[in-house]
């Protein structure tokens, strides 16, 4: 099923690890942003946008809480960086059952960024506004994406049962139902 | 619910092993602030003047500062304070990096060790989780390496670790504590060795709270801007290739000669050309914009990070060049030595053989250049070997154990602590009282708020002058009058002195760093924090209702109880004087006249000593009592006799 196409503003934080000097002012901005009333707390822990630092191996990335990791990840792959073996996960933005980043330190709930979603708007997300060195910038750009199309209730149950049982034997067992 | 700070402190007694939670006073920190500020307290309260410093019972404390954690950019230098073996006086640390505000996120403002433990250890701080590990496997290992090491063990990248190296485990006088890209100097590190503490792991996620939200977010978010936006803060000689200033003005070999024309076109090509070749990246401490701290990969030694006047120190004062200092700072970090005095140190020891005091009998295999006898003396030193261990002990005590003359040739120390090399001409009168009386041991500890040097075209100097927000209007006046080759007058020295070093005082206590603060007024006189923009950020952190007067009166308070700990342990007015020939030319009546001067602007008696008026009006009640009680004081001293007199006829 297609839908049409429209315009839609996608927003999006681009890093430059090259600029990145690993004051964390990112991770402390985002935890008093998003802290209860506003800004009254600072915690890296709840940060949504995290460092990972080794700062003698030049390791300098800022990760954004992204989706749940998806069922079918493995995290296998291994890379090596500058002599240092990465796993697959090192840099992953994943909330992921097989670690704690990015979950609340109290309730264990997954944090996702939403790029500072405020009431009057903020003119770009605070880790943005805070990164002085501009390793993180903010984008938002126009464009064209397939309108999404909301299925109906019926339509997510029969998706599933298609999935599962193939589409012939879902239009053979409606035919045999109906002829009773 | 306490706002900016945790309101606790942990009490490590390393002898028995025990560990305690112990919740502060409020009071205190209305009192002092944090930092080194509420240190002092503790030190004043728990180590009696008696105290060796390699007692168990001297403490060695680890602050965070008042604004560690709350959203103010730049508020992260950690403190150590305790009693520092070569003078046997107060002993003030700093660091910045990250440590202070992960203790903070881990619920604590203070870590207090008492005792010694009888085996080599290290505390591991997770949150509520408190405990002393072994370390003999950590034993002899580099400082940075170290870190590394229980990083891995304790499966937790994120901890920060600040721990000492073979220089501190041997006691050494020089010895630092390392952190991330930051080191404590000025010796605190041979206490931490003498306590048997290899390092120091804490990992926090908690929240710190602050009282006023909205409006504190606002102004730091303008602070971030402001301060990255500003040229004249940050560590700005270490940005630039042009080394001239140090090379040229200050002191090579053990603080002996000027150098005035080794800075040339080629040398700044060719150093720029080193200093990229080994530099990985410039590297920030926690919430500043600044990246004041080189990366270094210098082919053969481990990595380290290289900080301020340390790019020199060593080649100067070995007479070597820019690419020996790299290589000989990729051993001495892993060591844990301070940059600052062990280049002196070492510098005094090859003039020593030079003169023939130290032979080869003392110095077996010594080479013959400059930055190979470096490299033998720093092993012999950190390993305590041979002379190497009098060595161990700083220029002043080195020179005495040596003997057969050696003493002339400790020329460079204040109260047995080596000072920055600078040989210069005529006494400067504010330099002179801040060199004679300042506590914290270095000049770059108290200096900073008004500019070093007049400024000779007027038309420059009303524009400094129009937008130094910084300065108490008095200073404005003394700086549009002064003239080059002039001395301000006394009352504008003294003031200098005293208005320099309170800010430090109050960075000190907050936590806020120098090179954005208290060291960064004297050139450009544009400092991006000051005493009349720092009380709104304590204030809107904190909650607590501060000014500029009030602020400078806590650090008035902490600046005289740190003196009265330093008087209590003998120190006396013979002892304030700056390296003997540190000037050319001097002005002995002048330079009593200015101490004279200034021990009375500070309330202080002739001798030094705060009196009992300054002390009770500080709320100091508690060190008068003291000091009468020992003597120190009668207690009638420098009180005006109308207001007795007028006292006494109601």
């Amino acid at each position: 099923m297609k839908g049409a196409l429209e315009k839609k503003k996608i927003k999006t934080i681009k890093v430059n690890l090259d600029k990145c000097i690993g004051c964390r002012a990112c991770e402390i901005a985002c935890s008093a942003f998003h802290a209860n009333p506003k800004y009254s707390s600072v915690n890296p822990a709840r940060s949504r946008i995290r460092m990972v630092i080794d700062l003698l191996n030049d390791e300098y990335v800022p990760i954004r809480a992204a989706d749940y990791t998806k069922a079918e990840c493995d995290g296998r792959h291994v890379y090596t960086i500058n002599e240092k073996e990465y796993s697959e996960c090192s840099f992953c933005g994943s909330v992921c059952p097989a670690r704690d980043l990015f979950k609340e330190p109290d309730s264990g709930l997954p944090l996702k960024c939403d790029m500072c979603e405020d009431d009057p708007p903020q003119k770009e997300p605070l880790c943005v506004q805070v990164c002085r060195v501009d390793a993180l910038t903010y984008e938002e750009k126009e464009e064209e994406v397939e309108e999404e199309v909301k299925l109906g209730q019926m339509e997510i149950g029969l998706e599933s049962l298609v999935g599962k049982y193939g589409l012939q034997k879902i239009v053979d067992t409606v035919a045999r139902m109906s002829n009773k | 619910m306490r706002y900016a700070e945790t309101g606790y402190n942990l009490e490590i007694d390393l002898s028995r092993g025990n560990i305690e939670r112990v919740e502060t006073d409020p009071r205190l920190t209305e009192l002092h602030l944090g930092g080194q500020g509420t240190a002092a307290k503790i030190l004043w309260d728990r180590v009696p003047p008696e105290v060796e410093p390699f007692s168990p019972d001297n403490l060695l404390i680890f602050s965070s500062a008042l604004l560690h954690a709350t959203p103010v950019p730049g508020a992260n230098r950690s403190v150590v304070n305790t009693i520092n073996p070569q003078t046997n006086l107060y002993s003030h640390s700093i660091f910045g990096g990250f440590f202070g505000p992960e203790l903070k996120h881990a619920g604590y403002d203070k870590i207090i060790f008492r005792g010694k433990s009888p085996n080599l250890v290290y505390l591991w701080i997770n949150n509520d989780k408190v405990e002393l590990r072994d370390a003999s496997h950590l034993q002899g290992k580099g400082a940075l390496e170290t870190a590394a090491l229980l990083q891995e063990e304790l499966k937790d990248p994120k901890a920060q670790v600040a721990a000492i190296g073979l220089a501190g485990e041997n006691r050494v006088y020089m010895a630092s504590i390392e952190h991330a890209n930051s080191s404590a100097s000025r010796g605190v590190g041979s206490v931490m060795g003498d306590k048997k503490l290899k390092a120091i792991v804490v990992r926090g996620t908690k929240d710190i709270n602050v009282a006023r939200p909205a409006e504190l977010w606002e102004i730091c978010n303008r602070q971030y801007k402001e301060i990255y936006d500003n040229p004249y803060c940050g560590d700005v000689f270490l940005r630039e290739d042009d080394d001239s200033w140090h090379v040229n003005n200050f002191a090579w070999g053990n603080a002996r000669v000027r150098n005035k024309n080794y800075w040339t076109k080629e040398v700044e090509e060719q150093w720029k050309e080193i200093t990229e070749r080994v530099r990985v990246r410039w590297t920030a401490c926690y919430n500043c914009p600044k990246d004041c701290h080189q990366a270094i990969a210098f082919p053969g030694r481990p990595k380290y990070f290289q900080k301020c006047y340390s790019k020199l120190t060593y080649a100067m004062a070995a007479f070597e060049g820019l690419k020996f200092n790299y290589d000989i700072l990729g051993v001495t970090q892993e060591y844990g030595l301070d940059g600052f005095s062990t280049p002196q140190v070492l510098a005094f020891a090859v003039e020593l053989y030079e003169a023939g005091i130290l032979t080869d009998n003392d110095l077996p295999g010594f080479p013959s250049d400059g930055a190979g006898r470096f490299f033998y003396l720093v092993e012999k030193i950190v390993r305590r070997e041979g002379v190497g261990d009098a060595l161990a002990n700083g220029v002043y005590w080195a020179a005495r154990q040596i003997g057969k003359g050696a003493e002339a040739f400790d020329h460079n120390t204040t109260k047995k602590f080596e000072q920055v090399p600078l040989k210069l001409g005529k006494v400067n009168h504010p330099y002179f009282i801040m060199y004679a009386t300042g506590e914290k041991m270095a000049i770059t500890q108290i200096e900073g708020s008004y500019p070093q040097t007049p400024e000779p075209d007027i038309e420059e100097r009303k524009r400094l002058v129009e937008g130094w927000v910084a300065a108490p209007e008095r200073f404005k006046k003394w700086f549009l009058e002064w003239e080059p080759r002039q001395d301000p007058p006394v009352e504008a020295s003294v003031n200098i002195a005293d208005w320099n070093e309170i800010m430090h005082y109050v960075d000190d206590a907050v936590g806020t760093c120098a090179f954005l603060s208290s060291f960064r007024g004297q050139f450009g006189c544009r400092p991006p924090y000051h005493i009349y923009n720092l009380p709104n950020f304590i204030s809107l952190a904190t909650g607590m209702d501060l000014d500029a007067d009030g602020l400078w009166e806590i650090a008035s308070r902490n600046r005289n109880l740190i003196r009265a700990i330093n008087i209590r342990r003998g120190l006396k007015r013979i002892d304030e004087k700056p390296p003997d020939d540190h000037w050319k030319i001097r002005e002995p009546e002048m330079e009593q006249k200015l101490l004279d001067a200034y021990y009375e602007f500070k309330g202080w008696t002739n001798d030094g000593i705060p009196t009992k008026d300054t002390l009770d009006k500080l709320g100091l009640d508690y060190v008068s009592e003291d000091f009468v009680q020992r003597g120190i004081l009668t207690g009638n001293e420098g009180t005006p006799s109308k207001e007795t007199s007028a006292g006494k006829d109601e």
